[in-house]
């Protein structure tokens, strides 16, 4: 068996509503809340970055886990904005929680999708033997040009998973996987541009659309499986509307992406987003339950995942925060404060 | 002042995960780490130990005038935190307001980046606490 033995996600204190966002730029607030499915989203503490989410995520996956950190064999960091361009934030978290030096280690992007790269690379190296327990993390503090439309979702927030093979400690088993990928330009940053450029509604239907519902049947094909087989669907999930247009366009009941549709209230936390979603599906879900999970990053490509709750979950839960842990104690911030978090201006 | 990379590179797991020493002569608890104990001298035997991050507000205060490298974060609170093992540290209390906290308030370690050199310099990153609610 290949699982999960432990997760754990982080989201900052701070929120801005896109209402905030708007009328600092003469746009309609409450159009542009109903237009993207957005009521706020996270913004990261000034003293925060991809690589602090990452190890409070890390931290509460352990917990959960309950492993020793040296019995970690690999980390892997999926992220778009990883602090440094060179020198790699999976050696701060593997320090940070204990692990290694025995252990490989390595940063992923590929936009919002490198987290579940990193879960998929674990499940790999845990199916060959080479390893026990594999972490794989996606985390971002996500950046949007200020006045662009990704302003308004562009959030921060982690999610990381430890894969093992023992019947016993995983709290679901992870029935198979496959991912879809394309070059296709819809999403992008150069090297040293502060902020990512895109291709407006170019982001839609050959890019978002093509490979979430590619991927997704894919994955029914070869699990022999259709929508009505799994009790949660998580999509990635770069506003409140993509997730459930691409549900429609499949003919999926649209209540089964309500329980892993965090974006609304957390923004999209990229690397982090449909993982974090992952995670407050398993924060209520029973054993037996099935979910199936399907990430986008742009560039473009989709990774699915389908996955089955076991009964050890009982006894995990919580000995670790919930992601409901981290939407109850915030603070709103206005834009004056967000974009001293953001360190938006040229001069700070 | 820049820190020399030496320096901070030795202080990374103290830094990043609250590791520190005890004698198991006389079972005393240290940090920042020592490696000798001050009560036992040579009598004692130092090892490492890793606190649990685990611990209670001591004393705090509220830093309006801060140290090069802080300005962005001002006022922030900060605090004298004694650890469940004994020990006590000063570090940045994060998320909070003064009226937030409490003498014996409940805190956990959390990590944070805590300064950066320059623009092309190194990050540096290391243990803060944060209000347990």
């Amino acid at each position: 068996m290949i699982g999960i033995v432990g997760y754990g996600v982080y989201v900052p204190k701070y929120r801005i509503k896109p209402e905030e966002i708007a009328r600092v730029w003469g746009e309609e607030g409450e159009r542009i809340r109903k237009g993207l499915g957005i009521e706020e989203k996270s913004v990261p503490g000034i003293d925060e970055d991809a690589a602090t989410l990452a190890v409070e995520a890390a931290r509460n996956s352990m917990a959960m886990a309950g492993i020793l950190p040296e019995k970690i064999g690999a980390l892997l960091v999926g992220s778009e904005s990883h602090p440094y361009a060179v020198k790699p934030t999976a050696t701060i978290v593997a320090e940070a929680v204990g692990a290694g030096p025995n252990i490989m280690s390595a940063d992923l992007e590929f936009a919002c999708k490198a987290g579940t790269s990193g879960m998929q690379y674990c499940m790999g190296l845990v199916g060959a033997g080479m390893i026990s327990y594999g972490m794989a993390i996606g985390t971002d503090t996500s950046q949007g040009r200020p006045g662009d439309a990704l302003e308004y979702t562009a959030g921060a927030g982690a999610a990381a998973y430890i894969i093992g093979r023992e019947k016993t400690e995983c709290i679901a088993e992870i029935l198979a996987t496959c991912s879809y990928a394309t070059d296709t330009p819809d999403f992008w940053r150069r090297q040293h541009a502060e902020f990512p450029s895109h291709g407006g509604r170019f982001t839609g239907i050959p890019a978002y659309f093509k490979h979430v519902i590619a991927s997704t049947q894919l994955l029914f094909e070869k699990t022999n499986t259709t929508a009505k087989d799994y009790d949660y669907i998580v999509f990635h999930q770069p506003n409140g509307k993509f997730p459930l247009e691409a549900a429609k366009k499949m003919g999926i009941d649209e209540g089964k992406l309500k329980l892993g549709l965090v974006t609304p209230v957390i923004g999209n936390t990229y690397s982090g987003a449909s993982i974090i979603g992952l995670a407050n599906v398993l924060d209520s879900a029973k054993a037996g339950e099935k979910i199936l999970v399907t990430s986008f990053g742009s560039g473009a490509g989709s990774d699915s995942f389908a996955i089955e709750v076991t009964d050890v979950i009982e006894s995990k839960r919580g000995k670790s925060p919930k992601l409901a842990d981290y939407l109850v104690h915030k603070e709103y911030l206005d834009y004056g404060l967000y974009v001293k978090h953001r360190k938006k201006l040229k001069s700070l | 002042m820049e820190e020399s990379l030496a320096i901070t590179w030795r202080r990374i797991p103290e830094r990043y995960r609250l590791l520190g020493t005890r004698c198991i002569t006389c079972n005393g608890n240290y940090f920042p780490p020592r490696k000798i104990c001050p009560k036992c001298r040579r009598k004692g035997k130092i090892e490492n130990v890793q606190f649990t991050g685990k611990g209670k507000i001591y004393s705090f205060t509220t830093i309006f005038a801060p140290p090069s490298g802080f300005e962005l974060e001002a006022p922030y609170v900060f605090a004298i935190v004694e650890l469940d093992e004994g020990v006590r540290v000063t570090a940045q209390l994060v998320d909070c307001r003064e009226e937030d906290v409490k003498i014996g308030s409940i805190v956990r370690m959390v990590f944070r980046r805590i300064a950066e050199d320059s623009d092309e310099g190194l990050l540096h990153y290391g243990f803060k606490f944060a209000l347990v609610r």
